[in-house]
């Protein structure tokens, strides 16, 4: 793939890892947090994914199969969070 | 041609990142990070990353969306108090902080040096492998570590959402108790769905030895099904304590682990002799497929709740 093929997914992921960044200090709620966290991890999947497309032999496999990897684990660290917040919600939602 | 597209499509996948971090409501936060999952999965097609679009299409958006839309409808129902915002200089300075990291990665970016990646090595040996998907070649031959570590974090995070229970709802069916009108129409949508899910789940799975697809796609396709019939009220939420879901959730960890120990009596941990190669690896795509369906759901049902308190 020719850079400039893949070079806007790879710019267009540093923008995401910094947005997200700034929605997880700046979000006061739990929710919307953790959808700033989720944006931060995309970001950085896209950022690999983009850097590793850049060889001209064809498409590497190892990163795409860490990638594979990292959202599924992504998922579950999300589900786990939610949870956690719903259950923090229920205790009546304040700083300890 | 593909330039310009791929500018375009980077330009709205930021413009929608904007509109999911910097919008006044929640619930249009977490709508937009349904159309922003699905814009990213379109970019790893055109990355020509078939795989990890599946996972994206399917996990990312699908799954992250459904799990964000019931949290949304708990955290409602609970009205907990909102916190205050940040400050205005706190903002400001986590604005300047967020553009100091990108514009390092960019310089980052600027600087790489050039890799040769490992596309290579995974051709040469990929016959022995016992799949023509290369990224399956890596996913439960190469890395098997990593994918039977990955089902074990799964179980961890069902363990974790579990765990906070309360007492007086444990054990029960997980998650709430879904209403809906029996002629509506989430109940039809119900009826259509989960049958081509389940086809196209299977499918998945199966392609996954060949061609683009897996045990991770297509067990998150088959959990999509299970969810949908059981939200639109066709089938009952699980119970927790349910002995089927149980094994269905612990056979794939079980029969991978049962592989790794094999191979190490036979001098390495995770070794999948080549001569059986194929239908092992089958084996371990379609028990790891039903593990991740059962373990996704669960997820998604979340923790019992038997009606909420005032």
């Amino acid at each position: 793939m020719t850079p400039v093929e893949w070079l806007p997914f790879a710019i267009c992921a540093t923008a995401l890892i910094g947005l997200g960044l700034y929605g997880l200090i700046t979000q006061p709620l739990l929710l919307r947090r953790i959808i700033a966290f989720n944006m931060i991890g995309s970001g950085i999947f896209l950022l690999f994914g983009a850097l590793s497309a850049s060889e001209t032999a064809g498409t590497d496999p190892v990163p795409q199969a860490m990638i594979i990897t990292g959202i599924v684990v992504a998922l579950s660290a999300t589900a786990l969070a939610l949870g956690l917040a719903v259950a923090h919600a229920r205790e009546g939602g304040r700083d300890p | 041609m593909s330039v310009v597209f791929n500018t375009l499509l980077s330009v709205i996948i930021v413009a929608v990142a904007a509109a999911v971090v910097l919008g006044r409501q929640a619930f249009m936060a977490v709508v937009f990070f349904i159309a922003y999952g699905l814009l990213v999965a379109l970019a790893w097609l055109r990355l020509e990353a078939t795989n990890v679009a599946l996972a994206e299409a399917a996990i990312g958006a699908g799954l992250t969306g459904i799990l964000l839309l019931m949290s949304w409808t708990r955290l409602r129902a609970l009205q907990a108090p909102a916190p205050p915002r940040p400050t205005r200089l706190i903002r400001m300075l986590a604005g300047l902080g967020a553009v100091a990291v990108t514009l390092g990665l960019l310089a980052a970016l600027i600087r790489l040096p050039a890799h040769p990646g490992l596309q290579n090595a995974v051709a040469e040996r990929l016959p022995l492998t016992g799949t023509e998907n290369p990224v399956t070649a890596v996913l439960l031959n190469f890395r098997g570590w990593d994918t039977l570590l990955e089902t074990l974090v799964l179980l961890a995070a069902l363990l974790g959402v579990w765990t906070v229970t309360r007492d007086e709802d444990w054990p029960g069916p997980a998650g709430r108790r879904h209403r809906v009108l029996p002629d509506g129409v989430l109940a039809q949508f119900g009826r259509v769905l989960p049958p081509v899910a389940l086809v196209i789940g299977a499918y998945l799975i199966w392609a996954g030895g060949h061609q683009p697809g897996g045990a991770f796609q297509g067990g998150t396709v088959l959990a999509a099904a299970w969810v949908v019939a059981v939200m639109t009220g066709h089938l009952p939420a699980p119970r927790v304590d349910d002995r089927w879901m149980r094994a269905a959730v612990l056979s794939g960890p079980a029969f991978f682990l049962g592989v790794g120990v094999t191979g190490l009596s036979m001098g390495t941990f995770l070794w999948i002799p080549p001569v059986i190669a194929t239908p092992l690896l089958m084996a371990i795509e379609i028990t790891l497929a039903v593990a991740i369906a059962a373990t996704l759901s669960m997820l998604v049902f979340g923790a019992p709740e038997r009606e909420e308190t005032p």
